[in-house]
């Protein structure tokens, strides 16, 4: 640890970076914005959005059954929780009886409810406040060795998956006729997303973990036109917000997540007029 | 038009539906179907709504289970293992302003390489080529959105046609395609069976088109009514019967 921080020295010599815990921080968002980017542009292909926001909010919900069921990891019980939500929502929404935003509003919000009810037993729920916020000033080495082997681990799924869920986006019969399993293909997907999310939920927070999955992702979208201009794009509209956003939060003094989804949303608004004159 | 000749140098030789039947839960899909498909001919599939067309369809690309007999045979009566679909799906909406192009969408139903890494240069020219057989070459850079209904169609038979199926199908060619473009796709079509001695099985309820491309005409409710060349179909009682509700038909009157 102690030589990466030499080197982000050497190549950053900004006093904002002079800490150790900016320099952590710095890391964390390079290591969990792209993932986030990449998962993001077919989240946003697909009209997700509203149903990451639900993954998102289950994340209270997971840490409360964890702490019923007394799991001692919070990511533990967020990750199973998680991934059993977004396989649950995706499930309901393939057998069609109400309409998908209904499904999901009624799963955000009984995701919020459960994880309150639970946390705020004998009026404890300040003690894990910090989860709706996030604080990825707090990230520790340890952490971030975590981060480290779960991106590329992540990417290598996510280039498995790509294909099959592309064509799956476009017509699920043709996919099908193709080989693909499009009901297992999806729900590898939203998993994988549940994965992303609820690794990223303790430093982003529950309330603004899901602009970081679909704000690089819309904007890019606005001036790509081919796949690969599109993850290309998110990506780095994911790093720039990540490393912008923390040199913001640093010199105006506030919190690091919402400064970082600030950038997000202005590169969204920049790239929004360009949106015509791409196509 | 038609195809008048005999076997050509197919591997497939046809397809034996033996009282398929398809059942969900309590109600019966299909009951008893039995037809054979042969490969250089095209072969109509013509029903009311909910005949179980599209479950038919299903059954033959083993996407539902059911009961009965499909067998695929080769030109000396012995079994083909595992023969390749083309299926060229009814067109769907999908999201317009996706950043997906054709050769995004074809690469990635060809090659196993992720296409938000790109597309190389081999896949590139691998893609071309399908799109060649289909006249639709021009629009490997086109994205999937701009394209107007029949240019989609095109594309998608070209990925049908990617590698070479034993047996085509085509579900619905009409939706969203002008007659111009729908007699374009029908003639390339029409051209792929001559060239390949491909077998195609088509759903349509374009009389018209029925009439002037295919070989033989298989009228599905439930179970086959009548099977036979589309003059001896649409002149039958049974399609009277079925379709007699009908106020006008779509394509004109058989």
């Amino acid at each position: 640890m102690n030589v990466i921080h030499a080197v982000m020295d050497a190549l950053l010599p900004f006093s904002c970076f002079r800490m150790a815990f900016m320099k952590n921080a710095l890391l964390a968002l390079l290591l969990l914005t792209p993932l986030l980017a990449l998962l993001g542009t077919m989240a946003v292909n697909r009209r997700m959005a509203f149903f990451s926001d639900a993954l998102g909010h289950s994340a209270l919900a997971g840490v409360g059954l964890g702490l019923l069921l007394g799991v001692q990891n919070d990511l533990v019980s967020m990750i199973v929780f998680g991934v059993i939500w977004a396989v649950l929502i995706s499930r309901i929404n393939r057998s069609g009886g109400a309409s998908a935003d209904t499904i999901i509003s009624v799963f955000s919000s009984a995701g919020i409810a459960v994880g309150l009810l639970i946390l705020s037993r004998n009026g404890s729920f300040s003690k894990y406040s910090a989860l709706l916020a996030g604080d990825v000033l707090a990230v520790a080495p340890g952490d971030l060795l975590g981060l480290a082997i779960a991106l590329p681990v992540g990417i290598a799924i996510w280039a498995f998956l790509y294909n099959p869920l592309l064509l799956t986006a476009v017509n699920p019969a043709l996919a099908q006729s193709r080989g693909i399993q499009t009901k297992w293909v999806e729900y590898a997907f939203v998993s994988l997303v549940a994965v992303a999310v609820m690794l990223s939920i303790r430093w982003v927070g529950v309330l603004l973990i899901n602009a970081l999955l679909i704000l690089p992702a819309a904007a890019a979208r606005n001036i790509a036109r081919t796949a690969a201009q599109h993850a290309l794009f998110s990506v780095l509209i994911g790093l720039f917000s990540g490393v912008a956003g923390l040199v913001l939060a640093y010199y105006l003094d506030t919190g690091v997540g919402a400064a970082v989804v600030l950038c997000a949303a202005v590169c969204y608004g920049v790239t929004l007029p360009l949106r015509r004159r791409v196509r | 038009m038609k195809n008048e000749g005999g076997h050509g140098p197919c591997r497939l030789c046809r397809i034996e539906l033996e009282n398929v039947g398809v059942t969900a839960g309590s109600d019966i899909l299909l009951r008893d179907v039995s037809f054979h498909i042969h490969c250089g001919q095209m072969t109509a599939l013509v029903g009311p709504n909910g005949a179980g067309k599209t479950t038919l369809l299903r059954a033959l690309l083993s996407q539902t289970p059911h009961t009965g007999r499909i067998r695929h045979v080769d030109a000396d009566g012995h079994l083909f293992p595992d023969p390749r679909i083309g299926y060229v799906p009814q067109q769907l909406p999908f999201d317009k302003e996706m950043p997906v192009t054709v050769r995004d969408l074809m690469a990635g139903a060809l090659g196993r390489r992720p296409v938000w890494t790109g597309v190389g240069k081999k896949m590139t020219a691998r893609v071309g080529d399908a799109l060649r057989e289909t006249q639709a070459e021009g629009l490997i850079n086109k994205r999937l959105g701009a394209l107007s209904g029949g240019e989609l169609q095109r594309v998608l038979l070209a990925m049908a046609l990617a590698p070479l199926p034993d047996l085509l199908v085509l579900d619905e060619p009409v939706s969203g395609v002008d007659q111009n473009g729908l007699q374009l796709f029908l003639q390339t079509v029409s051209n792929l069976r001559r060239t390949h001695h491909l077998g195609i099985l088509m759903v349509s309820h374009d009389w018209a088109l029925v009439r002037d491309y295919a070989d033989y005409v298989i009228l599905l409710n439930k179970q086959v009514l009548k099977t036979g060349t589309p003059e001896e179909v649409f002149a039958s009682l049974e399609f009277a019967e079925t379709f007699k509700t009908e106020t006008s038909f779509p394509g004109g009157t058989p």
